[in-house]
């Protein structure tokens, strides 16, 4: 029974390994100069800390909103890669629809001009 | 785990509109410039052979199909005509009005399809699920509809109201189906009606969830007390976009009702029962005592609505076959006569000036004497005068209740409904005898004329031969 979990705690030490290594890695090898920009914490492209009332390019939740169907078929395709061959044709058609039908999104957003940003 | 192959022959109807949606939206990228006439008569198309595939696949069926959570039944049939129909008619008004006011856009077009998607979705949703799904899908879009004029003051406020609002009910809904799921175990409308049955009507659990799932229903619906977002979305929404939600939604309501409580809950009657009395009696109280004092004739309408709303509920507290047959019968019957009512104020208004005041109505006589007999039917249809369409809806409403002994709930509807007779009749007062200074000749193009012609002919016609459609809602509940 507990062995069957073995592969999520080799997945959880690889995770942490990965997370960790460059880290250390940069800790240790990497040169340091510090300055003033590169110690300031920032978000986004944001400053971090100031009045919550400015202004800022509505584009850039565009692109933010765009980004998260691309991204979110991609966290669909990777399972189904896996299983293709038990899901077979019908599942090969079923994904066939799905990605055409976020292709006519695409085209949609693209012939409009959303991913212009001048 | 099994899987099986869904029947995909069954759900045809909505595999074609789903096409088409992305059809026309593509369609529509790429034939920019022509008034998006490319988009319009695609969709017209699409409604009426989407009409044709409902018939054709589905009538005379009784199948469940992909793994339980869609139903191809008469009932489906019936509430997907109306709809398409529906669709059909609130396009057709909206071409002029949209090319007026420089929104003629092909999203008009696929945001509405979609809707009716969603709404055909429901008809035919046999799990929770399904229903939900169907039922986002066409709030979305009439969301984004009631938003459709950017510019809009009004428009973004209705549009933000409603998001709020609908979000929220759409959110004690989902509640709701949550308990009624925790309770039975399952999705499927099928297996909850059993297991309901099983565990009794006096399982807390069970009647909490069918408390919300009530209010979400209501909401839906725009019964009291939750009707507020009504007036304020009729009003806000442009006109077009009004007479789109004001009709086929309201049969997608029925479906939403039938579906979830009148199918799925129909065990726990008792319960639901005495809420949709309170429901009904609020609404037609609020809704013709409001109306009365309306100046707006988009609010007057909206407040018309929620009355209407409150007999239409009168059929569900029956609880029969012959009461859904008559609430079916009201909601398709009303949404015909609020398409036209909505037409009516798209005639009147021209590019920079909206007829929305109902002092707009006057002398409309004496300006068009054709028209204002097609006002005549409407408002003559919507207090119901025999010999118009209005009148069968609410007497087969009333014969449902008196059937099941309630008469005092049919005498009070009735006593509401002479109280709503005075604001129709006093619209028709001023189309016949006020007079006003230089009423010019009505302006509207001949497309939009020989559309409400028909619509305003249908509800005299329906009127004096009603029994095809009253046979066509009874057989959509096996009687």
């Amino acid at each position: 029974m507990l062995e069957s979990y073995v592969p999520i705690l080799v997945f959880i030490l690889l995770a942490v390994g990965v997370g960790i290594a460059p880290l250390v890695a940069g800790f240790v090898l990497a040169p340091r100069r510090p300055g003033s920009e590169k110690l300031s914490p920032y978000e986004c492209g944001f400053e971090a800390f100031e009045d919550s009332r400015m202004k800022f390019d509505v584009r850039y939740y565009l692109v933010a909103i765009l980004f998260i169907i691309f991204d979110l078929e991609i966290a669909f395709l990777f399972p189904w890669a896996i299983v293709l061959d038990h899901v077979g044709v019908f599942g090969f058609i079923a994904m066939g629809i799905f990605v055409g039908v976020l292709l006519i999104g695409f085209l949609y957003e693209w012939k409009k001009g959303a991913l212009e940003w001048e | 785990m099994n899987f099986q192959m869904p029947d995909f022959s069954l759900a045809l109807p909505e595999l074609w509109v789903a096409t088409m949606a992305c059809v026309i939206l593509v369609v529509d990228l790429f034939a920019r410039g022509r008034e998006s006439a490319p988009a319009f008569y695609l969709t017209q198309l699409t409604l009426l052979v989407g009409i044709w595939l409902a018939i054709d696949a589905q009538w005379g069926r009784d199948a469940v199909t992909f793994s339980g959570s869609y139903v191809a039944d008469n009932l489906a049939v019936v509430l997907k005509v109306a709809m398409m129909g529906l669709g059909l008619l609130a396009f057709a008004y909206s071409r002029d009005y949209l090319r007026q006011r420089d929104l003629l856009k092909g999203e008009f077009y696929v945001l509405g399809l979609l809707g009716i998607l969603g709404m055909m979705v429901m008809a035919s949703a046999h799990s929770m699920l399904t229903m939900y799904l169907g039922l986002e899908l066409l709030s979305l879009c009439q969301y984004a509809l009631v938003a459709f004029n950017r510019d809009s003051r009004m428009g973004s406020e209705a549009a933000m109201k409603y998001f709020v609002l609908g979000a929220l009910s759409s959110g004690l809904l989902l509640y709701g189906l949550s308990m009624v799921y925790g309770v039975t175990g399952s999705l499927d409308l099928g297996v909850i009606r059993e297991a309901a049955a099983g565990v009794g009507a006096q399982n807390i659990m069970l009647a909490f969830g069918l408390t919300f799932v009530v209010v979400g229903v209501a909401f839906k619906f725009g019964a009291v007390p939750f009707h507020m977002w009504i007036p304020d979305v009729y009003q806000g929404a442009p006109t077009a976009v009004t007479l789109y939600i004001g009709t086929a939604p309201k049969v997608a309501a029925v479906a939403l009702f039938m579906r979830l409580i009148g199918e799925g809950l129909a065990g726990l009657q008792e319960h639901w029962e005495l809420m949709l009395v309170i429901l009904a009696v609020g609404s037609l109280a609020v809704g013709n005592i409001f109306a009365l004092v309306q100046t707006n004739m988009k609010r007057l309408l909206a407040y018309s609505t929620i009355s209407h709303v409150g007999f239409l509920l009168l059929g569900f507290i029956a609880g029969t076959p012959e009461g859904y047959t008559a609430a079916l019968f009201y909601a398709v019957s009303y949404s015909l006569m609020a398409a036209g009512a909505f037409g009516m104020v798209i005639l009147l208004s021209r590019r920079g000036f909206e007829a929305e005041e109902v002092e707009d109505m006057k002398g409309l006589n004496d300006r068009h004497s054709g028209f204002a007999f097609i006002m005549l039917i409407l408002m003559f249809s919507m207090t119901g005068v025999p010999g118009t369409v209005g009148f069968y809806a609410k007497w087969l409403v009333l014969k449902a209740v008196i059937d099941v002994d309630m008469v005092w709930l049919a005498v009070v509807a009735v006593i509401f409904a002479v109280i709503g007779a005075f604001y129709y009749l006093r619209v028709l007062k001023m189309v016949y005898f006020d007079r006003v200074e230089g009423g010019e000749a009505l302006q509207a193009p001949a497309g939009l004329r020989v559309v409400l012609a028909g619509n305003g002919l249908a509800v005299l016609i329906l009127g004096i031969f009603p029994d095809s459609l009253i046979a066509a809602c009874a057989a959509a509940f096996g009687s």
